[in-house]
Order: C-alpha cells, then structure tokens, then sequence
C-alpha cells in the first residue's frame, strides 16, 4: 500500500501555517537563497531533470515549457500563477494558496528569474476566493518587507515583484490564453494558438503561465535537488501529487501522495470508501473534465499515463465519487450544465452543443427522453470535441460519452420508465410530469 | 417596439436613478493610482477597478460603467461587454446577503439543492432576485472549488462549509 507524504503539506498543520515566521522556522527561501546564486539556464535545466509535468491539467512538462521561452525578444518576459481553481471537484490549490502561500510566493520568485521574467509577475486567482486573496495580499507584504521581493533581492541584482489579480467569476479564465485576456483586461476568451504564450503571450509578450502547485514543487525541487524529486513516484510521473477526493466518500479532503498511489486503494482504504457504505458506482479520476470509470477499471495507478490509458484523464487529479444511489443521467446532466454556463460562446460547436446536450439530458432525466436520445448525445458529442479553440468543448464530452457509452442501460430505462433507476436518488427536485421519486 | 430582453441595459430596472453620476472618494483615488502602477497598460486594470467600483456600490449600474470607462480611456460599450462576461459583477442590485449556493456535482452528491430549495421557499424568493426587505439574494451557482466541504454557500465573500438546513436557518437568523 503506498503510504501517504507531507512534502507539499509539510506545513499546513503548523500553527499559523500562512505567516512568514512559520515558513522561515521551517527552512523556508533557502531554496530563492540557492536559485539566484545559480545561473537561470542551470535552474531550467534542473527543472527539466526533475521531469516535473505541469499540475493544472494537461500534464505538460514545466521544463520545457520553459524552455520555449525566447531570451532574445526584447520584451520583458511575464510568469502567470494559475490561481484560477474550478475545475469541478478540485481544491488542492486552495490549500496552499490559504494554508502555505509562502512555498508558492517562493516558487514564483525563483521561477520568474529562471526564465528571466521582468519586473512584475502576476497570481491570478479566481474571484471567489476573497480569503485567499487576502492571505496572498498580506503574505506578499511580508516577504517584500524581508527583502525577498522588491529591487536586488538578496544582493543579486535582480528585481521582481507580484501582484495579486482577481479574477470575477468565469471557469474559461483557467485555460491559458482565456486567462491571459482576462488578465489584459478583456472578456476571457482563449486565443487562436499558434502563437503560442511562450511566444507572444500576455501584453504581447511572452509568457509562462503555471499552476499553483507547480510552482509549489519547483520550490521543492531548488530545496532538494531533482534527483530527490524524480525518487518520488515513477518515471515520468514525478514528484509529490496533491489528489482532491470528494462526493460520496467517508472522508473527503486533499491527500497527498507519490503518483504510484491506487485509485481504489485512495478511495477505499484512505478515504474510507463510501460514506452510505453502498458499493460505488462510478468514480470520475481528474474532475469535470474527466470521463467517468466504472468500478471496475479503477484498478490503476494514479500516475499522467495509466489514468489515459484507462480512458480517462488525471487531469487536476479531482476525484469524485459517486455510490449506487446516484442517478448517472443526472450526475452528467450536472456536469453538462457546468459546461454549457461556462463556454465562452466564441466557437458555436461548443455554445450551441452545450446547452443543446445539457436540454437533451434534462428531457432524459424528467421522464420526456426518447429511444434515439442516447445516440443523439453520441452524435453531438462527436460534433463538439476537436471543433473549438479550447479544450472546453473536448471537456463537456468527456463525462457524456463515458455516461453513455458505460451506463447505456440507465439511459434507455430514462426513457422507457420514465423514471430514474430504482435505488437512486434524485438529488434536483423537479415538478416532474411523471413521478419518479 | 418589440419587448426588451430582461439582460438589456435599456430595461428601466437597469436605471433605478436616471441622471445619476458616480465620482471616486479619496480613497478610491488613492487605490486607483496603487492598481494602475502595477499593470503596464490602463487596460489591464479594468477588473480591480471594477471590483472597487462594485464594493462601493454594490452593483455596476450604467452610469458606473461610464465612469469606469473613462478612467480608463476604454468606451462604455467595452467595459460593458466585460461586465456581461463575469459572474461576479452584479448587473441589479443585491441583497445585503447574497447566498450563493454551489449545486456543483459534488456539492449535489452532498443534497447542496434541498439547501438551496429550503433557501428559495423560506425566504420565499426567486433564484436571481431579492427578497422584498432587500436583505437576501439567492443564486445558485457553479464549482466554488470547496468540494471537500460540500455543499458550501458563499454569503458575499465568505464561505460557509459542510452546511446543513439547520446551519443554514441558524445563521440566517443570525445575520443582522
């Protein structure tokens, strides 16, 4: 059984785990310390060893996303901190955002001057979190005060500062280029790529833009070397992971593990399994995004590649459980909904297909469902994915066709008993035509 | 003339003061010039400002975003088009206390929609609008990214986790 790590978490149980003090005690901007007496190339290059993948999603590789990045443009190079958590069902960068935001103001610094950033670099996190603002506001008061932010810091001769940019409510500005926009003041909708931010990014200048707990592991990595980082989990699979379990689970929370951690095993032996104690029925692995797996394929290691070759994504690593009470018609209709408030409405693929299947899926759930409706979600799923910008369309099908294509048979009693399988709940309250529940 | 769209800026309900204006206070000013200095063009700064205008305020009637405009040096019909994009800024006034109630998937796994129901049908208001006291608003809402606590509603800024009916009675009578 893989045991689980505080790397991290190693802070957040500490009494005023947020405050500059704290993180000093415990060894904190020793790493800054050794990353500027280093060359930016060696840091790059470290980094790259380390074969850290980028946590927010898409599991690119950090390294080389940084080592995309053109020294010779003549403009000033901007590091975005994704804050933008919203991915339904994941909360792991809340954690350190409100409980150890030093380990990523650390990384932020360190990771601006790798690849040689300018000036001013930017966390945007989403509105929503007000508290987390706050908690990054005053904890980048204290290290500025420290010295560690500001003009020549540490008698390096270079300058940085951050500054803490609020997002209003939009899940599209999680998507790089999305975010970007918004950062320059704009409605949040992605870019045509290429170019790539890497080359013309943010104020028409190249840009990194990097989870949060990304930049928390590239911390780690400085601290204890990437031979260290690399001995954690498995070949390009590295490092520590922050896994967010949630829905029908004994005990939800951020866990945090090696990537060589078992799906079945996180949810049955570390989370307690289901909190009814009915079996469970479906778990989706990497949050709203992710197709959904039957309990029978989450046999597997939570690692980037074992999770795709499963059929489904790590992506944020939210994991949602749902028990046998849960009605599969609805639970995707949730996520569709999602999907459909939140497309941009820049390609119509995905604005129309959206709310097109999320009206299918409320017609299948109130009992007014037809035989050809699975199909039709099939066919429409088949017209959204690959056909936008962004990867939102790809991911409002991700849970329909895995819905469909596994839970067939619960989709056509929809429709011939018009009625939710008996033994599942319906969560929505709806003045149904026919009574179901 | 065809009937407007509730979401049109001509709805009178969009101009509860016609021919009113907004001007900075002091200290908005000085918040001002500390926003504009950290973003390299004027532009950039067009959602702190508007949250500094929201807080103030509450909601962004026109007027606002005309003088958000103009600080600015963007047109109405570009900070108005960003209004529209986000959530988060009010396009009508709300309530002293607005619940947002995420129904996220797992929030709903965690029964966030009775919450919700129980919000609607005690305060007996309709999603989206005020109450008549104007004290509360209740929207439902998408992932507040606070799943481990579910089901969550945020009361302005603030989150209140793992809530049940009765924490959600409790703390409605205790609201002031």
């Amino acid at each position: 059984m893989t045991e689980p790590i505080r790397v991290l978490t190693r802070n957040i149980d500490e009494p005023d785990s947020a405050s500059i003090d704290t993180y000093l005690r415990t060894g904190g901007y020793k790493a800054l310390e050794k990353a500027l007496s280093m060359k930016p190339a060696e840091l790059i290059d470290m980094v790259k060893a380390s074969e850290l993948r980028g946590r927010g999603g898409a599991g690119f590789p950090t390294g080389m996303k940084w080592g995309f990045v053109p020294q010779d443009s003549g403009k000033p190079v901007y590091l975005l901190c994704n804050a933008d958590e919203a991915e339904p069902g994941t909360f792991k960068d809340r954690l350190i955002i409100e409980k150890d935001p030093h380990l990523m103001i650390e990384g932020m610094i360190i990771s601006a001057y790798a690849i040689g950033s300018g000036p001013m670099s930017y966390i945007y996190i989403r509105g929503e979190f007000a508290y987390g603002a706050k908690v990054l506001e005053k904890a980048l008061a204290e290290a500025r005060e420290k010295g560690f932010l500001g003009k020549n810091i540490l008698g390096s001769g270079f300058d940085h500062d951050v500054t803490v940019h609020r997002g209003a409510g939009a899940y599209i500005c999680g998507e790089e280029t999305g975010l970007i926009e918004s950062l320059e003041g704009k409605r949040g909708e992605p870019r045509v790529k290429p170019p790539f931010p890497a080359v013309v990014g943010v104020f028409g200048a190249p840009t990194v833009v990097n989870n949060v707990e990304t930049i928390a592991c590239v911390t780690l990595i400085v601290e204890k070397g990437p031979d260290w980082f690399r001995s954690i989990g498995v070949e390009k699979n590295t490092g520590p992971k922050l896994y967010c379990v949630s829905g029908h689970v004994k005990k939800p929370g951020v866990y945090e593990f090696p990537m060589t951690v078992n799906l079945k095993e996180l949810i049955v032996d570390h989370c307690g399994g289901t909190a009814s104690g009915l079996p469970i029925k479906a778990v989706i692995p990497g949050g709203g995004s992710a197709p959904i797996l039957k309990p029978d394929e989450i046999d597997i290691p939570l690692t980037f590649d074992a999770v795709q070759k499963a059929g489904s994504m790590l992506g944020s690593a939210a994991i949602m459980v749902m028990d046998e009470s849960a009605c599969i018609v609805e639970c995707v209709w949730r996520l569709v909904k999602f999907f459909a408030h939140e497309s941009c409405g820049q390609c119509t693929p995905c604005r129309e297909g959206c709310n097109w299947m999320e009206s299918v899926l409320h017609r299948l759930e109130t009992g007014q469902g037809r035989q050809e409706d699975a199909d039709l979600l099939l066919d429409m799923s088949d017209n959204i994915g690959g056909k936008s910008l962004c990867a939102l369309g790809d991911a409002a099908i991700g849970p329909v066709i895995s819905g469909v294509q596994k839970f067939r048979d619960e989709f056509l009693y929809h429709v011939e008993h018009k009625s939710c399988l008996p033994g599942t709940k319906r969560y929505r309250r709806l003045d149904m035509p026919v009574g179901a529940h | 003339m065809a009937d407007l769209h509730p979401d049109s800026p001509y709805m009178p309900h969009r101009h509860p003061e016609p021919g009113a204006t907004f001007e900075w206070d002091e200290e908005q000013r000085r918040e001002l010039d500390r926003i504009l200095e950290r973003y390299p063009t004027k532009q950039a700064a067009l959602l702190p400002v508007l949250h500094l205008a929201q807080r103030k305020v509450g909601w962004l009637p026109p007027h606002v975003i005309v003088k958000v405009s103009e600080t600015l040096g963007l047109t109405p019909a570009w900070v108005f088009g960003v209004v529209t994009f986000y959530n988060m800024y009010n396009q009508k006034p709300r309530g002293k206390y607005f619940l947002q109630v995420c129904t996220n998937l797992s929030c709903m796994l965690r029964d966030a929609y009775d919450i919700y129901d129980h919000l609607c049908s005690r305060l007996r208001v309709k999603p989206g609008h005020n109450t008549e006291d104007g004290k509360f608003t209740v929207l439902e809402v998408e992932c507040l990214g606070s799943c481990n606590t579910a089901p969550v509603v945020q009361v302005n800024d603030d989150y209140h986790e793992n809530m049940t009916i009765e924490k959600i009675d409790d703390l409605i009578e205790t609201l002031p």
